[in-house]
């Protein structure tokens, strides 16, 4: 096979990993949707939140330490003992459970009833409040993220491919980074969690039922409240798990919260309250802004990836409004 | 009165649930006005009136979407506080509704499994991991919703998603998710509404099946009034959000006002 080929073949390949990391977001993102139908702005947020918390418990930070030396006049910055990553992992976890009865105590309680966009206005607070709140318990400098994870391009799958090409030629095998698969892996063991709870738990279903008809779903005794807190709190770990994968590949940065935008054409394509338009959604865009930059990016000066997912993004708005998976709109007359 | 036996052979026993002196406004508009009634246990009772005489706002103040300004509900010999609608039904209040709420995206099956989620206790970890005792509850759960499904005869539509199916068989669906949750008391709003005959006729044996079979009290808001006097112990007649009527089927056939609001007063 010729070179040029496979070097398409390993962008596709690429492109499909980056769009796993999007579709990761996009999860978090239909979670709630679907629950609530809170268009959660928050959430990219909380995935950078999830991953200073998780970095700050395993690096033994002392939370709000700028704070407390600027009040007490200390100088303490760390407890001086390092949280193995597991540990630390379940620790962030149960932050973000907290996180969620904080978040329905404070805020959604009172938003019942009220206009979806006043419930995503609330959001837009929530984010900005949850990214200074997130500097100021564990400061605002990069951090590096390493649970473990392998990391580097995988010698193996790359010795394993370079026969595609004939001896001499330009290519030696495709370079895959072992994150990426790993992602991968995580995203679709995620998935298949996440899908088989919804199916066959007594839990499960009383989610679907609140994210159907919340006037039934009360009717047959399930509490709005308690739901709102274990989606947000589902939500909160699929969060983590984008800030472990992002963070990982990164570093923690407070950029980590723009890749919430990168979510928002995902969502458009694969429809706002669809799980696997999400997975679908990112792979779509992840694959096809790895190929438009590989393919058309040279003739139109680069730079496409900024673009792209937003302009595919507008294309399916004309044409298919509810996305490839989400629920037609069908307004009764 | 203490309990009885109808002719047909059911107990009718005390007073189950007794809502006293209900007055229900939105901002200026009285829907209710100063109501009150009994539902005994083991009956079927009939809310009857014409469009608008807050017949189904009776009903949503039972099960408590609606938090009447005055008057109080007792349920089983005690004064109900204010109460949210998931925590009436973990009482043992059940529902149906006028215009169908069932949850679209479902299959029948896993409809009618929300109707047990009161019952379900183990917690959100062991479901998750789908242990032990999470495992045995859903299936007996699932078991005893076989059971409601021989019942109502749905068993060709176990795996349909419900939004799929007609009307009929909508209303048929909505009964069995409150069945499920084995309910002391059920409302159902206008359950025959929109039927063809046929369909009115099946939805009437189950009613009363339900009655005879389970012992459930049955509180119901109908329109037919061959249905309504057919299967209902007592009546209670609203009109214009005030009580004008309420006895035996025949009492209130024969009442004067009941009469006139059906028909009309001619004016002179």
């Amino acid at each position: 096979m010729s070179p040029d080929f496979l070097y398409a073949v390993e962008v596709l390949l690429n492109g499909l990993m980056a769009g796993v990391m999007y579709s990761l977001v996009a999860l978090g993102f239909v979670l709630i949707f679907k629950a609530s139908g809170v268009f959660n702005y928050a959430q990219g947020v909380m995935a950078l939140f999830a991953a200073l918390t998780l970095v700050g418990i395993m690096n033994g930070q002392v939370p709000f330490s700028h704070l407390i030396n600027a009040v007490f006049g200390t100088s303490v910055h760390e407890f001086g003992w390092h949280v193995p990553a597991l540990g630390a992992i379940a620790l962030t976890a149960v932050v973000m459970v907290i996180f969620a009865f904080l978040v329905e105590k404070l805020i959604l309680k009172y938003l019942i009833g009220q206009e979806p966009i006043i419930l995503f206005m609330a959001t837009i607070g929530l984010a900005y409040f949850m990214e200074g709140f997130g500097d100021l318990m564990w400061g605002a400098d990069i951090k590096a993220l390493d649970v473990g994870l392998p990391k580097g391009g995988s010698i193996w799958i790359e010795e394993n491919t370079a026969w595609l090409a004939a001896e001499g030629s330009r290519f030696f095998g495709f370079f895959i980074d072992k994150l990426d698969v790993s992602a991968t892996l995580v995203a679709v063991v995620l998935v298949i969690a996440l899908t088989l709870f919804s199916q066959y738990t007594a839990t499960g279903r009383a989610l679907r039922a609140v994210a159907d008809d919340h006037q039934a779903a009360l009717s047959v005794g399930i509490s709005l409240r308690a739901i709102w807190v274990i989606t947000w709190s589902i939500a909160g770990f699929v969060a983590l798990v984008a800030g472990i994968m992002w963070g990982s590949k990164s570093g923690v940065q407070f950029s980590l919260a723009f890749i919430a935008l990168k979510a928002l054409p995902v969502l458009m394509l694969g429809g706002f309250t669809s799980i696997p338009g999400a997975i679908v959604g990112g792979l779509i865009i992840g694959m096809g802004e790895k190929l438009f930059e590989f393919f058309v990016g040279p003739l139109i000066g680069g730079a496409t990836e900024n673009w792209f997912a937003y302009v595919l993004a507008l294309i399916f708005l004309v044409f298919r409004p509810q996305g490839l998976f989400g629920e037609r709109i069908i307004e009764r007359v | 009165m203490s309990s009885y036996v109808t002719p047909d052979g059911r107990t009718i026993g005390d007073v189950l649930l007794e809502v006293k002196n209900i007055t229900l406004r939105f901002g200026g508009v009285e829907a209710i006005k100063n109501i009150s009634f009994d539902v005994r246990e083991g009956e079927i009772r009939a809310i009857i009136g014409p469009n608008g005489a807050g017949k189904s706002s009776m009903l949503n103040v039972i099960n408590g979407f609606y938090h009447p300004q005055e008057g109080e509900i007792w349920f089983h010999g005690k004064k109900r506080r204010a109460m949210k609608p998931s925590q009436i039904a973990r009482q043992g209040i059940a529902r149906t509704f006028q215009n169908i709420a069932l949850f679209k995206g479902m299959n029948t099956l896993d409809n009618i499994m929300t109707g047990c989620f009161t019952h379900m206790h183990t917690s959100l970890i062991e479901q998750a991991i789908w242990w032990g005792r999470a495992e045995r509850e859903e299936y007996r759960y699932r078991e005893k919703v076989e059971h409601i499904i021989d019942f109502l005869e749905i068993q060709a539509i176990r795996k349909t998603p419900v939004g799929a199916l007609p009307y009929g068989l909508q209303k048929r669906v909505e009964l069995a998710r409150a069945l499920a949750a084995e309910p002391k008391l059920l409302l159902l709003d206008e359950p025959m509404a929109g039927m063809n005959v046929e369909e009115k006729e099946d939805m009437c044996r189950f009613v009363l099946d339900v009655n005879a079979e389970f012992g459930t009290t049955i509180v119901l808001i109908e329109h037919d009034m061959g249905v309504v006097m057919d299967i209902s112990d007592r009546v209670v007649v609203l009109d214009y959000g005030r009580k004008i009527g309420d006895g035996v089927p025949d009492e209130v056939r024969s009442n004067q006002e009941v009469i006139d609001a059906y028909l009309g007063v001619p004016h002179d």
